[in-house]
């Protein structure tokens, strides 16, 4: 606890607001039932496209949808295509790095050659041809947005083993008989949780932007669900004579991207003051 | 240089085949087809429309003919817009996005690399704080927010410049903006920390007690030893403005490659999103050759 007391004692102002800013949208999206002011497919057909006021204090869609509402569920599914794509491409990216590094050699190339061949593919055309072949919704766009960005880790990874397999606390560790197993995920994982919490909080900026992205030009996710990607879609229909319909689900996108950035930026400094993250 | 030059471009030939490979399955084992329509067609229609692009032979015998055509430069027929060759597409609209590509990336160089030297030549200064804001939140933009917004702004409240379209060299300013701020923000961010470290250096002492003006010395003996790690990341960098650019040709109407790639997906039209596929890989291949090229030009230790 002390430990933590103090971590935190260094981070500086910006990355504190940053955090906090993400945990209560983490809040606010994990209790929208209760928290947001109207249900998000509640149609109030007399005050259709209304602009921002009393009491739509995001202004309502063409059907009459509370904005605000709508937004605030729409974190649900943005922040967990972001968080839950991250973290699976994350854990495949460690798994596949500390073997390829680990073991080195033969095996080692031909795994790098694997994740150099994903690598050098434009990224964006595979996600979207991955969710076109499992269907448009929730599981193409997580398993394309895996698929693509594990890569990334799995390099990071790979090259922290290659160094830490020739330190000396694992090579006492070898000494004392232990298992490369143990050697792999009790000796050199460890070390990584300061680069991989770093990586964590930049690449889910970037996943929350491709989803957006994919649904902003009608690729990502489909009816019943939206996210933040799909309201500036129907927003930008609409965008010369009602504004207010692009600009906060943008301002939600650009908010979160921001704190999030800015978290990765103080975690940096304090992690990984070496900059191997990116 | 030229063997390495070699070199590179072989490397490239697998990335491009693996490119055309996932492409060509993945397209293939998606769900629904190219004559798809709310209307079925009777079945021996459908059957002779197959047979004329011959989608009705096995998938390896389609493939291996389709790349025995690429490798005489003729990309097929397009399904969707029918009588025209996806080569014809191609050539008519990949001048557009070689040009909005090439104006990011003077945007994304020609603010970003001044706007990351400034900010470390006056480090901790007002001018250095606001570079810092302004490229955090070019970062976190992303694009189609920051292009919508550009339109909103600019075109309909301000009546500046034309929301869409591709007519006059004032139609590519927004485009071009759109594209390129995220990038500009990332590069003036490194910038200004790899400026950081080099002017702290001992030759750019020497380089002042010669008595150089500061302008020399920032872009004579600062800028050549600062440029490796800029050079490194141009190579994503054109990749991601490459693939962007379909985004952005999207919110402005820009009859680009980009745009007929999304509707070419949403059809199914497979000798057409081949085509660009392969189009954009091997611009990616080139973009990235280029780079390791400069980095070996530049910097004579690297061995090529």
């Amino acid at each position: 606890m002390k430990k933590v007391k103090l971590f935190l004692s260094k981070l500086p102002l910006s990355t504190k607001v940053a955090g906090g800013f993400i945990i209560s949208i983490i809040i606010v999206s994990v209790f929208a039932e209760w928290l947001a002011p109207f249900p998000y497919d509640r149609q109030d057909t007399l005050n259709s496209l209304a602009s921002p006021g009393y009491p739509y204090w995001m202004g309502t869609d063409r059907l009459g949808r509370d904005l605000l509402s709508r937004i605030i569920y729409g974190a649900r599914i943005s922040l967990f295509v972001g968080v839950f794509t991250t973290v699976a491409a994350l854990i495949i990216g460690v798994i596949y790095g500390t073997i390829s590094g680990y073991v080195g050699g033969r095996v080692d190339s031909v795994m790098m050659r694997l994740v150099d061949v994903i690598f050098s593919l434009p990224d964006l055309l595979l996600i979207i041809l991955i969710t076109v072949l499992m269907g448009r919704g929730l599981m193409g766009i997580f398993i394309a947005l895996t698929l693509v960005s594990w890569v990334t880790t799995a390099r990071l990874v790979r090259g922290e083993t290659l160094k830490l397999k020739e330190s000396q606390f694992v090579e006492a560790s070898r000494a004392l008989g232990a298992r490369h197993l143990r050697i792999m995920f009790r000796e050199i994982l460890p070390n990584l949780w300061g680069i991989l919490i770093v990586t964590l909080s930049f690449r889910i900026p970037v996943a929350i932007l491709s989803e957006s992205t994919l649904s902003f030009v009608g690729l990502g996710i489909a009816p019943p669900y939206s996210s933040w990607g799909t309201l500036t879609n129907e927003g930008w229909l609409a965008v010369k004579f009602y504004p207010h319909l692009i600009v906060f689900p943008s301002l939600a996108i650009f908010i979160t991207i921001l704190s999030f950035n800015t978290l990765g930026d103080g975690l940096r400094d304090i992690l990984d003051p070496k900059g191997k993250t990116d | 240089m030229i063997r390495f030059a070699i070199k590179r471009t072989l490397q490239g030939i697998p990335v491009l085949i693996a490119v055309s490979l996932i492409t060509f399955f993945v397209m293939r084992a998606a769900p629904g087809g190219p004559f798809d329509k709310d209307k079925k067609l009777p079945p021996e229609i459908l059957a002779n429309i197959e047979a004329k692009y011959h989608l009705d032979e096995p998938l390896w015998a389609q493939y291996l003919n389709y790349v025995g055509g690429v490798l005489k430069g003729d990309l097929g027929p397009s399904y969707k817009y029918i009588g025209r060759d996806v080569s014809d597409i191609i050539l008519e609209t990949f001048p557009v996005s070689f040009v909005l590509g090439v104006c990011a990336l003077l945007v994304i160089i020609g603010i970003g690399i001044p706007a990351g030297v400034l900010s470390a030549y006056r480090a901790n200064s007002f001018v250095d704080t606001w570079v810092i804001i302004f490229a955090t939140a070019g970062i976190s933009f992303p694009s189609f927010v920051l292009g919508s917004m550009l339109v909103l702004v600019f075109s309909h409240h301000l009546h500046w410049l034309p929301p869409a379209l591709w007519e006059s060299p004032r139609h590519v300013i927004l485009p071009a903006l759109a594209l390129g701020a995220g990038y500009a923000g990332y590069i003036a961010r490194l910038t200004r920390s790899t400026f950081l470290e080099v002017l702290s250096a001992d030759y750019i002492r020497t380089a002042r007690a010669k008595g150089l003006n500061d302008f020399q010395v920032l872009y004579k003996h600062a800028l050549k030893n600062a440029i490796s790690p800029i050079l490194s990341v141009m190579g994503p960098i054109a990749a991601g403005v490459v693939t962007g650019s379909f985004i952005i040709e999207f919110i402005f109407s820009i009859p680009g490659m980009g745009s007929f790639f999304i509707t070419a997906v949403s059809n199914r039209d497979y000798p057409l999103i081949m085509g660009v596929t392969l189009v954009y890989s091997v611009l990616i291949v080139i973009a990235n050759i280029a780079v390791d090229m400069a980095y070996a030009w530049l910097d004579p230790r690297v061995n090529v």
